[in-house]
């Protein structure tokens, strides 16, 4: 559909079993894509948030949000601003390196990406990268040729910029 | 604090919520719980279904507007409810279901969560998209605050159902119980109080338009809004359209009365408001039964939307003042703000012209003589019935007939299965509304596909004497989809004959029900009449022409300007 685009909402949730079920079955039931969803704990105990990548036009976006709103155990729902806000993702990826030659030149590309080796063995190396998903995306193209064994990636989690928090007000 | 079972904590936890009944069946997850209600001054109405129970729930919240309570065992019990909730959810009913369930952990067996123990069923993951809210307790102590949440939840706001799963071993544990605690919940608080701009806003709208009309949905019953929205229309002169689920919150005899609106609306309701110029919607989700195709729903019209659940708005229709609060407090701010800028209008251009539409639409309406003509019958009905009487209706023609021909007078008096449409809703229902309301007559508008789904709680009716009326419009069909084959597929009657069995009133005096067979309207009335006197559970059986179809109809994908009045 035409006006569709990702957006990025953040949610904070009760920390408590059940919870991923229902804001998951919520997008299901009613038809919303979830593109990417990260989830860890918040800034106060017995609370977590949810990084929600949602693809759809502003009406389907007002309405992910109104609705997710009604979910008791929801307790905010803020729809980022994505000029006013930082985005970041993580990704391990495991690429062969069976000789001398090839690793440094995959240490030469994780340092161009401040990308870091965590882990290396006589056939791989694990490289750990921070960033947007497009600098994720881009390294993980280069490192394919080498011959990628494993990526895991955590989907897209974010805050927005500035004093203005999306946190639990009283 | 105090130290008890979790079973008695239940139980006094409902005792404080004011339970005076709940329907259900028993079974084994719930053994330790019926122990303790045995004694405890609640009754306990024994459904012959667990769906049954749920819808009798149902019926007793509708009437009674406070929660309806239901409760079955683990496994197949708790599945059998299923039905019940999900009816419930989308009909905003606050029905509380509460559901056995195997033991959260076992030193000796394998009889635990997560085990596929016998009887088990993930009743949670099941009900969590048909309920307001579902709660599995961990341990006994858990019990107090899950029934307090769970009627809070229930009842304020948007109503709808709630679960609460109850593991066997946390029955029997002994834990330190708190009541004393006030619900509070930070993830959910419903908006009462309206926003005083918007107020403003929908006030100006009103006075500006020159035809208004109002249109009222369910949310306008579950608000208890009635008296605030006839000062309003009355104040403006301003016509009232129900949706189906608000049918009763506008007395149907009042002048500004014009129906409901919709697939099956009335003539003049659907004409109406396609000349109208600013909508006042109450309580309402703009479901495609009553809109049809939205762009020629009320082209011309300016929406003023009333809904507590901001999720509604604005999510079906683009509307023009939005405002989320409880209709009754914000119908009465519009008026209050009305009065002390309008004297009382008289007979506008606008009322002329509906009652010049409402006029000639009711004089071209079939008046056929043919006695058993469902409209004639419903009407006689209403006649007989005194204005307090319940009317439930099941699914499919015998509903949409009693809608169009049963006016209804009060809020809460006409309940039927809008937004599942489930057939076998009416006669748990009704069960359920007579328990809310003893002293009111109550009568199931059926069909006869539809009695058969639920008509087991004839034992129920019997042997826990509560009397109803169960009214079968008996076409030998499952006469709505019929409809659709004899308008739209040719005629092809596919899996639709249900033949003339069983003999329905052989089946009601097999429960030991009163059962007659009317084969005109004289016997119809004769019928009734000895019902109402008797107070027992009667099964009338009305022998109909498969025929028969309901009409005005909008057809499916068609808009409200292409309402058909007959073939
Ligand atoms: C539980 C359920 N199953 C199927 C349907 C589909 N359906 C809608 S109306 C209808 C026919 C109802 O027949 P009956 O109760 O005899 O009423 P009538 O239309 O003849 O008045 C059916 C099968 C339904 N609404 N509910």
């Amino acid at each position: 559909m035409a006006n569709e685009h990702n957006h990025i909402i953040s949610t904070i949730v009760e920390h408590k079993p059940g919870v991923l079920y229902t804001v998951a079955n919520l997008f299901r039931r009613r038809n919303f894509n979830i593109e990417n969803i990260s989830v860890g704990p918040a800034e106060e105990v017995g609370l977590a948030r949810m990084t929600i990548t949602v693809r759809g036009d502003d009406r389907t976006i007002e309405q992910v949000v109104k609705q997710l709103n009604k979910l008791i155990d929801v307790i905010k729902v803020t729809r980022l601003d994505p000029d006013h806000i930082v985005t970041r993702e993580l990704a391990l990826i495991k690429v062969n390196a069976p000789n001398p030659k090839v690793r440094s030149d995959l240490i030469n590309y994780a340092d161009i990406f401040r990308a870091r080796v965590v882990d290396v063995s006589s056939e791989s190396l694990m490289v750990e990268i921070t960033g947007t998903s497009d600098k994720v995306d881009a390294f993980i193209d280069i490192m394919k040729p080498f011959g990628v064994k494993e990526v895991a990636r955590t989907g897209i989690t974010a805050l927005s910029r500035g004093a203005k928090s999306a946190k639990m007000e009283e | 604090m105090a130290k008890m079972s979790g079973a008695k904590a239940l139980i006094e936890s409902w005792k404080r919520e004011n339970v005076e009944v709940i329907f259900g069946i028993s079974g084994g997850a719930l053994l330790p719980i019926h122990d303790i209600l045995y004694d405890s001054g609640i009754r306990h109405i024994l459904a012959r279904h667990e769906q049954g129970a749920a819808h009798a729930a149902d019926g007793y919240a509708r009437v009674s507007g406070r929660a309806g309570v239901c409760m079955a065992t683990s496994g197949p019990g708790a599945t059998n409810l299923v039905t019940g909730i999900a009816n419930a959810y989308l009909d905003s009913s606050p029905v509380i279901a509460f559901t056995g369930q195997v033991n959260t952990y076992s030193a000796t067996s394998s009889y635990m969560i997560g085990r596929d123990a016998f009887q088990e069923a993930d009743i949670i993951g099941i009900t969590t998209p048909i309920t307001k809210y579902n709660f599995q307790v961990k341990s006994a102590s858990e019990i107090p605050k899950a029934v307090q949440m769970t009627f809070h939840i229930a009842t304020t706001g948007r109503p709808g159902p709630c679960l609460v799963d109850i593991p066997k071993n946390t029955q029997t544990e002994i834990g330190e119980m708190d009541f004393s605690d006030k619900v509070q919940i930070r993830g959910y608080k419903p908006n009462i109080e309206p926003h005083p701009v918007q107020v403003k806003k929908a006030v100006k709208l009103l006075l500006e338009a020159e035809r208004p009309i109002v249109l009222a949905g369910g949310g306008t019953i579950s608000a208890n809004a009635s008296p605030e929205l006839l000062q309003i229309a009355e104040l403006l002169m301003m016509p009232v359209t129900t949706t189906f689920m608000g049918k009763g919150c506008f007395p149907e005899k009042h002048p500004l009365s014009i129906g409901n609106i919709g697939m099956h609306g009335t003539r003049v309701a659907n004409k109406v408001i396609l000349e109208a110029d600013v909508l006042l919607a109450v309580g309402t989700r703009f479901q495609d039964r009553s809109t049809g195709t939205l762009d020629d729903f009320c082209p011309d019209a300016k929406i003023i939307h009333i809904d507590i659940d901001a999720g509604e708005i604005g999510k079906n229709v683009d509307v023009e003042v939005p405002i989320v609060a409880d209709a009754k407090a914000t119908l009465r701010l519009i008026h209050q703000q009305l009065v002390s800028k309008l004297r009382q209008r008289e007979n506008s251009p606008w009322f002329n012209r509906v009652k010049e539409l409402k006029d000639k639409f009711l004089s071209e309406m079939d008046s056929s003589k043919d006695n058993l003509k469902p409209a004639n019958l419903l009407k006689t009905l209403r006649k007989i019935l005194p204005e307090n009487a319940i009317i439930a209706t099941e699914v499919g023609q015998n509903q949409m007939w009693a809608a169009l021909h049963f006016q209804a007078l009060k809020p809460r008096t006409f309940i039927s299965s809008g937004g599942l449409g489930t057939m076998g809703f009416g006669f748990p229902a009704s069960l359920g509304a007579k328990v809310a309301c003893p002293s009111c007559p109550v009568v199931d508008i059926a069909g006869d596909g539809s009695f058969r789904m639920t008509e087991q709680e004839l034992g129920t009716s019997v042997t826990e004497d509560i009397p109803v009326i169960v009214v079968v419009l008996n076409n030998s069909m499952l006469g709505m989809v019929a409809q659709w084959q004899r308008l739209f597929y040719n005629r092809k009657y596919a899996a639709v004959k249900l033949g003339s069995v069983p003999d329905f009133v052989k089946l009601a005096e097999a429960y030991g029900a009163q059962g007659f067979r009317a084969r005109s309207l004289e016997e119809f009335s004769n019928a009734m009449k000895k019902a109402l006197k008797n107070e027992v559970t009667t099964v009338i059986d009305i022998p109909i022409s498969p025929e028969d179809n309901v009409f005005p109809m909008v057809p499916p994908g068609k808009g409200l300007k292409d309402t058909i009045a007959g073939m």
